[in-house]
């Protein structure tokens, strides 16, 4: 099945509408975002003069420090009563980013995930268990109005309490399940510990997104949860998920190129790779109002797959994610920066502190642990103060980052000493 | 009246006391009481010294973080019941202890109570008045 016509486009219509909504977009943020005006002025870059999609390489680039600058309305192009929703990023002022939406916006983002649920093999039929987080991120409320666009009917569980999760969807005979992938195979170790066969269930698809995984664990979820498991992709800097989608050949993902105009650019150079190479995942959103975005750098990687799709889309596929070009990690669905942490201790501490953060996956789960070189600053002989800090610790940076983390002290200079932000971090996750 | 005390923050592995034991033993600092305290990730050791600057720059110097804290050293007969008098008298005035360790001098006559009030002076103050000899921090060092 296919939601709707635009999926099938022939490609020169659509090139023709992505231009027109290109020249809009690119005309309107110059008149009501002041970030973009200044950028054009900068650049001497005359919106009248896009006249083809190859003019978009003069666009300049937007990044995420950009909105983290602007935070938190200053990249809205409407004004606040025409905004319905607000979502963020986690993160203290500085480092959290606010995206807002129209009621235009949301209606748009329900028809592109009803979309991506057809796709996936999911219908008016489907009960659809939505185990995203609802909140501030995007995935729950993203999933759930366009599953309700399409006719499901919703479980809005929100994420967590795996057991309940489980008597939910044997009581109200689940047929989808949305969730990041780690979740789905807790959610399948659950049950077997449960004695529960995952055949006398209802579930015949999975839809995951949110965090990175591998062909392995698709096949791992499919045969223990006997589903079929699909990959969906979105940040919510660009909208949230519902950027692009699986469908049931589960071999790339179909871009809603109507929607988002994709670059693959060398992250070097900032020049387009050649055709079927990897590189920098690069999005212009074409008629969001209130957040648009030019030439949005995701810093995710990933490359195009130019064969046509057996499913009869013509919207063109990219590969799974593949790697970050910046120290972002997720954890648990969550995106988490270094540099995050390292400011939050630098609170605490006073001082530049040493740590390295050590990401395992255990029993299908992220672990994370914040070590912590230990200085006189907060060394104490009392081991109540001693441990009151390191709860302190914990605490903060799981408000703060919106995923819990484990703090292991460890003695001065005892830690590994490596060039570069990024290299803090070992990553022990094997996807 | 008050005793300086040297604490030391230990990660849990192996030959890291030893290490520590070998470090005051090549700067001549000989250890007169030591107590670890611990849990599954750390442990705090704290130590009194003869030597308590010296010790503290030896340690320093090899990587070690090192806190000074102020401690009381209160002797009573080394007999039954030695201990249960000091304590029955600190919760009788309402002290605090944070934390305490013993030693038996030399002699073998007495013991020594190493306390850490959360109200020092106070402390010293109720525990003179109640007849319980505090002893000084020469005295300490070179038991």
């Amino acid at each position: 099945m296919i939601w709707d016509q635009n999926e099938q486009m022939a490609s020169g219509d659509l090139a023709e509408l992505q231009l027109d909504r290109l020249q809009k977009i690119v005309g309107r943020v110059a008149t009501h975002v002041p970030f973009y005006r200044n950028k054009f002025k900068e650049d001497k870059f005359d919106p009248a003069s896009l006249i083809s999609l190859d003019d978009i390489r003069r666009l300049p680039f937007t990044t995420k420090q950009d909105l983290r600058n602007n935070y938190p309305y200053g990249m809205f192009a409407v004004p606040l009563r025409d905004v319905v929703r607000i979502h963020s990023s986690s993160g203290t002022t500085g480092m959290a980013t606010v995206v807002g939406y129209t009621q235009n916006d949301i209606d748009t983002w329900s028809n592109l995930i009803a979309r991506i649920l057809t796709a996936a093999g999911v219908s008016t039929h489907d009960v659809i268990q939505i185990a995203f987080g609802y909140g501030l991120f995007t995935g729950g409320f993203g999933l759930h109005y366009g599953a309700e666009k399409l006719g499901a009917s919703v479980i809005p569980i929100s994420a967590g309490n795996t057991r309940r999760q489980i008597q939910i969807m044997q009581d109200f005979k689940t047929t989808a399940l949305v969730c990041t992938p780690s979740y789905a195979l807790k959610i399948a170790d659950v049950m077997m510990d449960q004695g529960i066969n995952p055949n006398g269930l209802s579930l015949k698809f999975g839809l995951f997104g949110a965090e990175p995984w591998s062909e392995k664990m698709r096949q791992e979820i499919s045969e223990r949860l006997g589903i079929l498991a699909t990959d969906n992709y979105g940040l919510s800097e660009v909208m949230g998920p519902g950027v692009a989608g699986e469908c049931e050949h589960c071999n790339g993902l179909h871009v809603n190129e109507d929607h988002f105009l994709l670059e693959i650019l060398d992250p070097a150079t900032l020049e387009p790779v050649k055709p079927g190479e990897v590189g920098e995942l690069v999005i212009t959103t074409l008629i969001k109002e209130a957040f648009p975005v030019v030439r949005y750098r995701t810093r995710d990687l990933t490359r195009l797959l130019p064969e046509p799709c057996p499913c009869g889309r013509t919207f063109r596929r990219i590969e799974r994610i593949t790697g970050r070009t910046d120290d972002m990690l997720i954890i648990k669905g969550v995106n988490v920066f270094p540099t995050q942490i390292e400011s939050i201790l630098f609170d605490i501490e006073g001082t530049q502190p040493h740590y390295n953060l050590i990401i395992e996956r255990e029993h299908n789960e992220d672990k994370v642990t914040v070590m912590i070189e230990v200085v006189e600053s907060i060394f104490f002989d009392e081991m109540k103060k001693q441990r009151t800090m390191v709860d302190h610790i914990k605490k903060r940076l799981a408000s703060e980052l919106g995923v819990g983390v484990h703090v292991k002290l460890v003695e001065e200079r005892s830690l590994e000493r490596f060039n570069g932000k990024g290299a803090r971090v070992i990553d022990r996750r094997e996807l | 009246m008050r005793v300086e005390q040297i604490a030391v923050f230990l990660e849990n592995k192996s030959g890291r006391l030893a290490e520590i034991t070998s470090i005051l033993a090549e700067n001549n600092i000989n250890i007169r009481a030591l107590a670890v305290a611990d849990t599954a990730d750390f442990g705090i050791l704290r130590l009194i010294v003869d030597k308590v600057d010296e010790a503290e720059t030896a340690l320093k110097e090899k990587g070690f973080t090192v806190g000074k804290t102020m401690v009381i050293a209160v002797e009573v007969p080394d007999r039954t019941g030695g201990l249960a008098e000091v304590l029955d008298c600190v919760q009788k005035i309402g002290l605090n202890v944070e934390y305490m360790y013993a030693f038996v001098n030399k002699t073998g006559e007495n013991a020594v109570l190493i306390f850490r009030f959360d109200d020092m002076t106070r402390a010293i103050n109720s525990l003179q008045e109640n007849g319980f000899t505090i002893l000084e921090s020469s005295q300490v060092y070179n038991l």
